[in-house]
């Protein structure tokens, strides 16, 4: 599997190269510069919307059906990184981009400086539900700016601690709350024979997570040049953390989200996961003999008492440039993203876990989880929510930077250089990425 | 020689795209050395015995993964089977997103199966006009064709989107069916065969008898040509089948998806909705069936039609 999407990536870079020889041919001004404004167009609308999220089409029809002058059509595809996001820029080009797509928060960058997304910014109805949003949602979707808004925050994935209780209570284990707690525990879990967690190579998005929790930046953008800081000091201090568990063979590294990764989970060799309010599915799925064993409780803090949380994942619906209809396209991702009936049945269909904070609190978020023994797991992960930073940027070339920092980690983990030597390395290839494709850098 | 014939039919079936280099260098030397001798013989056996284990122990894995369930795929041996849950699986996957699955199914077949014999008709015409009748520029048009050969399918696919997207006709069946009727290689095989076997005299013959030229091709000609066809048939179908980055490009609208992109789809959101997993497998693994038969089914014709390219 691993060889087919490589073929792919590489597929799809040749995509991306021979598209952008033909943006540098001189298209560059044939998109209207023009902010659009957010007026209601009158008449029957029809709206297209790519996303990839399955039974999606559930809640589209909801609002199908309320609003007969404002149709929309739901496309679908892969999921973003796998070919969805590629088709968007072709279609950019093209001039027949969809009037809303899916976008992931840490691509949203991408998009904004290839200038493909309209900003939502201009419709006042955006602007007013602000409030419905945890903060640092919104922070993700306006980029950080004051004035813009990229999409509207449809899920979050806040992270929290997974956790074997059944086999910290067996032997008399304290459940770790600060991360020298965890390596303590660590120590102790490996003298029985088993990992306290796996460390993921391949899940940079998790290790940006953990640095976003430390407080720590990858990016910023001052509204003109970048400022990439991969090697910051909080990004030091968690690669050096992790990386001397795994020199010290404190954690396991398989790869992740294969059959001997779940097998991990499943046979009770690897004890917790630090992962996101989504990843509750993944173990349900993937670790099905230990049912009813597992608890959730906030992330290990680096100062004990701390009040911090990281962030893996989460989407933004954004509406792309070239849309006639603006105002219907920003008044349905509203209304999809912050409606209780469409909160509810994409959870319902997909587990999806609002960015609102009235989202937080559907009847279904309230329920105790069979698997985790009952636990009302939700009430941690909302409570995780508020605890993350609103101050986290992403880069405009992540799944650049992802890539290159993904090859270190694997040399890493097989003992070749340390997580910072890759940090490092991953740092100076994102900055010639960057001028390569002429978005300024600042040194 | 049955082990060679395993070999490809498996070959095929898992999707690869060079059948044809394989079977040609492993059917033409039996045939031309019958005094073999015992060990060469074993050695050959051997190397064959090794490449068919390593072409089938996925499909195995493929076969026994999508019989068990979600706790006994993770639990047991992966190359064993453990409580039968088969048609369980199957059944879940018919009725997920109310059958979408069978949906692509019948779309690859449309792809896959008209695609390949309007390739297969157009390439017949075109090759058989070139091989035997003279005109002006028939070289060049010939080495044209030759050199679209050479230019894989990936690489157009962004500038047939691009050119789609001119006459809005992406997210269309027309848009993957399109592109599909083209098979510059079938034209090189169709061109080589016609000249080895449509004898000129019985052109001739068929034009003194009051025949057209059109009807002298569908009564005459391309009854010779069949062996032929039918390897140009099968090698588009394939193609096309497998030919899963033109409808990535192209397609948004899941009615339309042939079942590879549209496994691919699934597949490619499983970290986040794990319950589509099982689905994937049992659906890759029911999607390779449609491939199988039509191997096996115009086996016969494909070997001689590969037989005769290869001596040309």
């Amino acid at each position: 599997m691993r060889h087919t999407k490589r073929a792919v990536a590489a597929a799809l870079l040749t995509t991306v190269a021979i598209a952008m020889a033909g943006c540098s041919a001189g298209t560059a001004g044939s998109g209207s510069d023009a902010a659009a404004s957010c007026e209601p167009a009158g008449g029957d609308v029809k709206l297209t919307f790519t996303s990839w999220i399955p039974g999606i089409e559930d809640a589209v029809a909801i609002w199908n059906e309320a609003n007969p002058d404002i149709q929309v059509e739901v496309q679908t595809g892969p999921s973003g990184n796998a070919g969805t996001y590629q088709n968007f820029f072709n279609q950019l080009e093209a001039g027949n981009a969809p009037d809303l797509g899916q976008i992931e928060y840490d691509a949203l960058p991408n998009f904004r400086v290839q200038d493909g997304l309209e900003n939502l910014a201009v419709c006042e109805d955006i602007v007013a539900a602000k409030d419905q949003f945890l903060p640092w949602t919104w922070s993700q979707a306006s980029l950080g700016t004051a004035d813009e808004l990229y999409g509207v925050p449809q899920d979050q994935g806040p992270m929290g601690l997974f956790y074997r209780s059944d086999l910290f209570e067996k032997n008399g284990i304290p459940v770790p709350t600060t991360w020298d707690e965890y390596k303590d525990a660590a120590v102790k879990i490996r003298a029985l024979g088993g990992y306290i967690t796996n460390f993921s190579q391949t899940d940079i998005n998790q290790f940006a997570g953990f640095v976003w929790q430390a407080g720590g930046q990858w990016f910023e953008n001052d509204g003109d040049a970048w400022t990439v800081d991969l090697t910051s000091p909080e990004s030091t201090k968690v690669a050096d953390y992790w990386q001397d568990l795994i020199a010290n063979d404190l954690v396991s590294t398989y790869p992740a989200w294969t059959d001997e990764w779940n097998n991990a989970y499943n046979s009770g060799e690897v004890w917790t996961w630090n992962s996101a309010v989504w990843g509750a599915n993944s173990i349900l799925s993937g670790a099905p003999d230990t049912a009813g064993n597992w608890s959730v409780a906030l992330a290990p803090q680096w100062e004990a008492g701390g009040e911090s949380a990281g962030n893996w994942g989460g989407s933004s619906v954004a509406v792309f440039k070239g849309t006639d209809h603006l105002y219907e396209a920003a008044k349905f991702a509203l209304w999809l993203n912050t409606s209780e009936e469409a909160l509810t049945s994409l959870n319902k269909t997909a587990q999806i876990y609002p960015a609102t904070t009235a989202g937080l609190e559907l009847p279904v978020l309230k329920e105790g989880v069979d698997f985790y023994g009952g636990q009302k797991i939700y009430d941690v992960f909302a409570e995780a929510a508020t605890q993350v930073s609103p101050d986290f940027t992403w880069g405009p070339t992540m799944t650049q930077t992802y890539a290159d920092v993904s090859d270190g980690f694997k040399a890493a983990a097989s003992g070749d250089g340390t997580l910072l030597d890759a940090l490092t390395k991953g740092q100076e290839s994102t900055i010639s990425t960057l001028e390569a494709q002429s978005i300024p850098v600042a040194e | 020689m049955s082990a060679v014939i395993d070999t490809e039919a498996a070959h095929g079936s898992i999707g690869s795209d060079v059948p044809a280099g394989r079977s040609r260098r492993g059917a033409a030397p039996a045939g031309r050395r019958p005094k073999e001798r015992f060990i060469p013989r074993a050695g050959a056996m051997l190397v064959m015995g090794v490449f068919t284990l390593y072409f089938l122990v996925p499909i195995w894995w493929l076969v026994v993964a999508s019989t068990k369930d979600r706790a006994d795929f993770l639990g047991t041996n992966p190359l064993w089977f453990a409580d039968f849950a088969f048609f369980d699986n199957v059944a879940a996957l018919f009725a997920y997103r109310d059958g979408v699955y069978l949906r692509w199914l019948l779309n690859s077949v449309l792809y896959a199966g008209f695609g390949a014999l309007v390739a297969t008709l157009l390439a017949a015409m075109c090759g058989y006009a070139l091989a035997k009748y003279r005109f002006p520029g028939r070289e060049a048009i010939f080495n044209v064709v030759l050199g679209g050969v050479l230019v894989p399918a990936t690489a157009l696919a962004l500038p047939l989107f691009l050119l789609f997207s001119r006459v809005q006709l992406t997210d269309t069946f027309w848009s993957v069916f399109l592109p599909s009727v083209v098979s510059p290689f079938g034209v090189y095989l169709t061109r080589v065969f016609a000249e080895a076997s449509v004898p000129d005299e019985l052109l001739e013959a068929s034009r003194l008898d009051g025949a057209g030229e059109v009807r002298t091709f569908f009564t005459v000609s391309i009854r010779l040509m069949f062996p032929a066809l039918v390897t140009v048939f099968l090698f588009q179908f394939v193609a096309i089948w497998n030919n899963f980055f033109l409808p990535l490009i192209m397609l948004r609208s899941e009615e339309l998806f042939p079942v590879t992109f549209g496994l691919y789809a699934w597949n490619s959101s499983i970290n986040q909705f794990p319950e589509l997993r099982s689905f994937v497998l049992v659906g890759a693994l029911l999607s390779i069936i449609p491939l199988i038969v039509t191997f096996l089914l115009l086996q016969r014709y494909w070997r001689t039609g590969l037989g005769t390219g290869a001596l040309k």
